[in-house]
């Protein structure tokens, strides 16, 4: 016992929002993320507005492949489930499962920015410059955007990992875990929006 | 202390049983999330045979289910204390509503 304000983290269900900061944090992250929906919302319009102005570049019809696109889904639909086990075990304070499932996660993030780049070279060896049309900047804006949110997760959730093998699963770090999984299921809310709308109607055209 | 004792592992078999549910809620939710993904990807794989603006809206359809399947059980917005959260994300979806509306509705581009 050290003191009375003493209390075993263990009896805590929901150690992400057992103090104040933590509150503040979970709260704050949820504001971010009301943000972040403006960003890629703006993204959302521009490109739908522009996705049949191909000028003389090739169109999504005849870049696009079902294939691909369904692997990449599934991969960053996998990473969500992953993450979400990981703050299960946070909650059971099994902190070597959570950073099995954290890495898990990140290796599927790594694999999804892979596919991603190795797709938008070829679109580029394809003759889709970033500025061949309006439909190829608006494109490459709004995917490369979602790539950018991918990779900085991915750095974020291994920064998090390195440092929980110290400092393992308190008060302080439960926030900073459960908020970096909320970043990791938006941003696969944004693919569902992605894959629907630029790739699968793109497939589709018209 | 006994009576203190059997209450802690009272609540101790509660949260047991809490988490319990909560993993079968995370499978079932992905099993559909999955369901949902192939269905969208099959509407497209068909699309020679089935009419465009069905499959359209759709898969758009697809993918909103998809999405409040993510928001509620794997972002927690289901649990209590989510009052701000829900705020913050509808207002934000609201914004972008009008966005979108606007964009594909003005006259000079489309």
């Amino acid at each position: 016992m050290s003191g009375a304000n003493h209390v075993d983290i263990r009896t805590l269900s929901h150690p992400e929002t057992a103090t104040l900061e933590g509150k503040n944090k979970f709260l704050g992250f949820w504001f971010f993320l009301g943000g972040e929906t403006v960003l890629f919302g703006t993204l959302f319009a521009t490109f739908i507005a522009l996705r049949n102005r191909v000028a003389t570049g090739p169109s999504s019809q005849e870049l696009f492949s079902l294939p691909l696109t369904f692997l990449s889904t599934i991969i960053l639909l996998v990473s969500s489930l992953t993450s979400v086990f990981a703050v299960l075990a946070m909650k059971e304070y099994k902190i070597r499962q959570m950073q099995l499932w954290f890495w898990l996660t990140v290796v599927l993030g790594l694999a999804f920015l892979g596919l991603e780049i190795t797709e938008f070279k070829e679109y580029v060896h394809e003759g889709l410059g970033y500025t061949t049309s309006a439909f190829s900047s608006s494109f490459y804006t709004l995917v490369g955007t979602h790539g950018c949110h991918v990779l900085f997760g991915v750095l974020w959730i291994s920064a998090l990992m390195i440092q929980s093998y110290k400092k393992g699963i308190t008060t302080v770090t439960a926030p900073k875990y459960y908020v970096s999984a909320l970043y990791w299921h938006f941003i696969d809310v944004v693919w569902v929006f992605i894959f629907t709308i630029v790739y699968l109607l793109g497939i589709l055209g018209g | 202390m006994d009576t203190a004792n059997r209450q802690s592992e009272m609540l101790d078999y509660i949260a047991k049983q809490r988490r319990k549910r909560d993993l079968q809620h995370y499978w079932v939710s992905f099993a559909l999330m999955i369901v949902f993904t192939v269905l969208a990807f099959l509407a497209v794989y068909f699309r020679k045979s089935i009419n465009d603006y069905l499959i359209a809206f759709f898969i758009v359809t697809m993918a909103v289910v998809q999405v409040i399947f993510q928001l509620y059980y794997f972002m927690h917005m289901k649990e209590k204390d989510h009052g701000f959260p829900a705020l913050f994300l509808y207002g934000g979806a609201v914004v972008v509503f009008v966005t979108v509306l606007s964009f594909v509705t003005i006259v000079w581009i489309s």
